[in-house]
C-alpha cells in the first residue's frame, strides 16, 4: 500500500529521521495559512500524488513570496500531473505539502527494499541523488552502494559508517547520517515496509542531513497489524474499479484492451492475458477471482468488467481445484442473466466437476460459447471481438 | 522413485482443526496412499482429541515423537503461520510445506534467517503443495488431473500448474512429482533447488518449468540448467503482457538489475537450452515434441 510524501514524513519524524518542517493542505487558503505559520522567505509547494517524477512533471515548485505560494497552489491544486509513473492521463492533485525551503549543499539517494535473491532487506545508497537515479543505475551501477542487512544484528554502526563514507558524506556529518540510516531501517522493519525511498537525502549548508522526500510502499499482507498505515489510505489515488474489486476480495487491474478476462489464480490469469495477445486480441483487465468464488463473487466480477465501455467480449477461464466447475457455471449463468449480458461470452472450464459445469451452461439457454481448451477459448474470444 | 515425497512419507498437518486444514487433510487422506501417510494433526491446546481418525497433538515435537512424521503441511492463518514454520524448523522436521497465503514478508525474512544451518526444507508459502501421483498428495491441488509417469513439474503458480499438468495428462504424459513452490517474494525452495532434485531422480525423464514475472529465480535456474541438467526442460513464463504498472519508486527495479520481465526471462531460458513456449496452451505439446525428438 502506497502513501503520500507528507504521510511518509510523519512516520519518519516519529522514528527520529529529520525532515523539513511542513504542512499538508487541501486548499489554497490552507496553503497560505501554512506558509505564514512556517514563516521564513522561501517555501516549497509540492503536489501530493502516489507517483514519482513530480518535479519534472511540474508538481514541485519553489516560492519566494506569499504571492508566489498562492499562485503556485492555485496552479497545482486540481492539475492533472503527468509523470513517467502516472500514465498519460496523469493523476489529479488534491493535496499539497507546503514546506520551508532548505539550503542544499549536496543531494544523495537512499533506498530500502526487500531483496528476493538474498532474502534480506537491502539498503541502496548513492552520492548521485536527485531525479535521475534509474539512469545512474543503468550507466554507473558502481555509484550505487548496496548493503544486505542482517535481520538479527540490524544495520550495525560499522556498516552504516562505511555506507555514509562510500556515498561521500563529509566527516562532520557521518554521525548524524549513521543515526538516520539506522532509524530508517527501524521504520522499514517496524512498519512492515516493502519499499522506502529518500530521494533526495540532502546535506544542508549547516551540515545537517535531512530527508527531503519520502516514498513508502507497505506490505498489504501486514496491514492487519498496522491500522495507523491503513488510516493513510487515499482512495482518490486508486482506480475506482480496483476499489470496488477489493470490496469483494477480487484482484482486478484495468487494462486498455477490449476482452474482459475472469480467471482463477494470478498465474493462470496472466497466462490467459498472454494467450489472448498471442492470438491478436487485447485484454481489458486482469481479474483473479481467487480460490473460493461464490455465485455472488462471479456476478460482481461480471459487473466490474462491464463498467468498461470498450468491452467487446468476455473470456472466463477456470481450472477448478478447490473451486468446483459446477459452482462456477451456476455463478456465470446467474451473472449473465442478472447483468443481461450483451457481449459474447466464451467459457472454458476444466478440473473438478467439469462435465456438470458444462451441462449447466448448455442447459441455461444462454448463448454461451464453450471453449474446449485454453487455446480454443482464446481464439474464439478474439474472433468474437472481430465479428462484433 | 520421485522427489521429496512418496507413499512411505508420514505427514502431520499444522492447523488441522481449522476449516481449511480439516477439508484438505480429508482430501489428501482420500488420495492414493493418503490414509497411511497422514498420521497426525497439530493444534495447540487440542492435543488428545482426534479428527477424521487422525490424532491431534499440542506441538510439532510431540506429533513427531509419537508418530514418526517427518513432513509437515501448514494451513495456519497468515498472522500465525510464520510461528508455525518456526516450530516445525525447531523440531527438525525434514520438509515443511506451507500452503498459507498472505504471510507478511518481514515475517518470512525472519523465518528464513532462523532456518540457516537447519536441516528443514521449506516449500512455499502461498503454494498449492506437492504431489507424487498415485502415491501421495500434500496440498490443495485436484488429485484426479494427475497421472503417474516420468515428467517433473515445478511452478510458482497454483492453477497454472494444474493447467500444465492437465495438458500433460491429456497427452498421456504422466508425472513423477509436481511441485508448486509458491509465488511469494521470500520463500523456501526455488526453481533451481527443485530442478536439481529432478535431475538426480532416475524416474524423471524431463521437466516442465513454469515461471512468472518478478525476481530472478528462473534466470538463475536456467543458467544452472545450461551447465548441469542432463534432461530436457520445457519452460513457460506468465506475464509477457502484464503492464509495468504505476510504480512508486525505483529501488525494486534497481535491485533486480534489469531482470524480472517475462521477455528477459524467456530470452535467458532460451539461450540456456530450455525449450520455451510463449503459448500457455502448448506446454504439454512442446514436451511431447521434445520427447519424440
Amino acid at each position: 500500500m502506497k502513501i503520500h510524501e507528507y504521510q511518509g514524513k510523519e512516520i519518519l519524524r516519529q522514528f527520529g529521521v529529520p525532515t523539513p518542517r511542513g504542512m499538508a493542505c487541501f486548499s489554497v487558503d490552507e496553503a497560505m495559512a501554512a506558509a505564514q505559520q512556517l514563516g521564513g522567505d522561501v517555501w516549497v509547494v509540492k503536489a501530493q500524488i502516489h507517483a514519482g517524477g513530480r518535479g519534472k512533471g511540474g508538481g514541485v515548485k519553489v516560492a519566494h513570496s506569499l504571492d508566489e505560494v498562492r499562485n503556485t497552489a492555485e496552479q497545482v491544486l486540481g492539475m492533472h500531473l503527468v509523470t513517467h509513473q502516472t500514465g498519460k492521463d496523469g493523476q489529479e492533485v488534491h493535496r499539497l505539502l507546503i514546506e520551508e525551503g532548505v539550503q542544499i549543499s549536496k543531494e544523495f539517494y537512499l533506498g530500502m527494499v526487500i531483496d528476493r535473491s538474498n532474502q534480506r532487506v537491502a539498503l541502496l545508497a548513492s552520492g548521485e541523488g536527485g531525479m535521475e537515479i534509474e539512469h545512474v543505475a543503468a550507466s554507473n551501477p558502481e555509484k550505487i552502494h548496496t548493503v544486505c542487512i542482517d535481520p538479527v544484528a540490524g544495520l550495525s554502526d560499522e556498516v552504516a559508517v562505511q555506507t555514509a563514507h562510500d556515498i561521500g558524506i563529509p566527516d562532520e556529518s557521518i554521525a548524524a547520517t549513521v543515526t538516520l540510516l539506522q532509524n530508517l531501517y527501524r521504520t522499514f522493519v517496524e512498519k512492515d515496509a516493502m519499499l522506502a525511498e529518500i530521494n533526495p537525502l540532502v546535506l544542508t549548508a549547516d551540515g545537517d542531513v535531512i530527508a527531503l522526500d519520502a516514498k513508502f510502499n507497505f506490505d498489504s499482507n501486514a496491514l492487519f497489524r498496522h491500522p495507523e498505515i491503513v488510516a493513510y489510505r487515499d482512495l482518490d489515488e486508486e482506480d475506482p474499479a480496483e476499489i470496488e474489486a477489493s470490496k469483494f476480495d477480487l484482484s482486478y487491474i484495468s487494462l486498455d484492451g477490449d476482452i474482459g478476462c475472469l480467471v482463477n489464480g494470478a498465474g493462470l490469469a496472466m497466462a490467459t492475458m498472454d494467450i489472448i495477445k498471442l492470438y491478436g486480441g487485447n485484454p481489458a483487465n486482469f481479474l483473479d477471482v481467487g480460490g473460493g468464488a461464490s455465485a455472488e463473487k462471479v456476478t460482481e466480477a461480471f459487473k466490474l468488467m462491464l463498467r468498461n465501455p470498450n468491452l467487446k467480449a468476455i473470456l472466463v477461464n477456470i481450472f477448478g481445484g478447490i473451486m468446483k466447475c459446477d459452482v462456477i457455471a451456476e455463478g456465470v449463468v446467474a451473472a449473465a442473466r442478472e447483468v443481461k449480458l450483451a457481449v459474447p461470452l466464451i467459457v472454458r472450464l476444466e478440473g473438478t466437476n467439469v462435465e456438470l459445469g458444462k451441462k449447466i451452461m448448455a442447459d441455461s439457454g444462454l448463448p454461451i460459447i464453450s471453449g474446449k481448451d485454453m487455446a480454443d477459448a482464446a481464439q474464439k474470444v478474439v474472433a468474437a471481438t472481430r465479428g462484433a | 522413485m520421485s522427489i521429496l515425497i512418496d507413499k512411505n512419507t508420514r505427514v502431520m498437518t499444522q492447523g488441522m482443526t481449522g476449516k481449511v486444514g480439516q477439508f484438505h487433510t480429508a482430501n489428501c487422506k482420500a488420495y492414493a496412499n493418503g490414509a497411511e501417510c497422514f498420521v497426525a494433526g497439530v493444534t495447540p491446546k487440542k492435543g488428545g482429541q482426534s479428527l477424521d481418525g487422525i490424532p491431534i497433538y499440542n506441538s510439532v515435537a510431540e506429533a513427531k515423537a509419537e508418530t514418526g512424521a517427518t513432513v509437515s503441511v501448514i494451513y495456519v492463518p497468515p498472522a500465525y503461520a510464520a510461528a508455525a514454520i518456526d516450530e516445525a524448523v525447531a523440531a527438525d522436521i525434514d520438509l515443511v510445506i506451507c500452503i498459507t497465503e498472505g504471510i507478511p514478508v518481514h515475517d518470512m525474512l525472519r523465518v528464513r534467517y532462523k532456518m540457516q544451518g537447519k536441516r528443514t526444507l521449506l516449500i512455499g508459502p502461498n503454494c498449492p503443495g506437492l504431489i507424487t501421483p498415485d502415491e501421495i498428495k500434500i496440498g490443495i491441488m485436484p488429485g484426479h488431473i494427475h497421472r503417474k509417469g516420468r515428467i517433473g513439474v515445478v511452478s510458482r503458480s497454483g492453477t497454472l500448474t494444474y493447467e500444465a499438468v492437465g495438458q500433460l495428462t491429456a497427452l498421456g504424459l504422466g508425472q513423477s512429482s509436481c511441485v508448486g513452490i509458491g509465488g511469494d517474494p521470500i520463500n523456501g525452495l526455488k526453481h533451481l533447488d527443485v530442478m536439481k532434485l529432478f535431475n538426480d531422480d532416475p524416474d524423471t525423464d524431463a521437466v516442465v518449468m513454469v515461471g512468472e514475472i518478478g525476481g530472478s529465480d528462473e534466470e538463475e535456474c536456467a543458467r544452472w540448467i545450461k551447465g548441469n541438467m542432463k534432461k530436457p526442460v520445457v519452460g513457460f513464463i506468465a506475464g509477457v503482457t502484464a503492464p509495468p504498472g504505476k510504480r512508486m519508486g525505483h529501488a525494486g527495479a534497481i535491485i533486480s538489475g534489469g531482470q524480472g520481465g517475462a521477455e528477459e526471462k524467456l530470452a535467458v531460458m532460451e539461450e540456456c537450452g530450455i525449450h520455451i513456449t510463449r503459448n500457455p496452451a502448448e506446454m504439454g505439446r512442446v514436451m511431447q515434441d521434445v520427447l519424440k525428438a
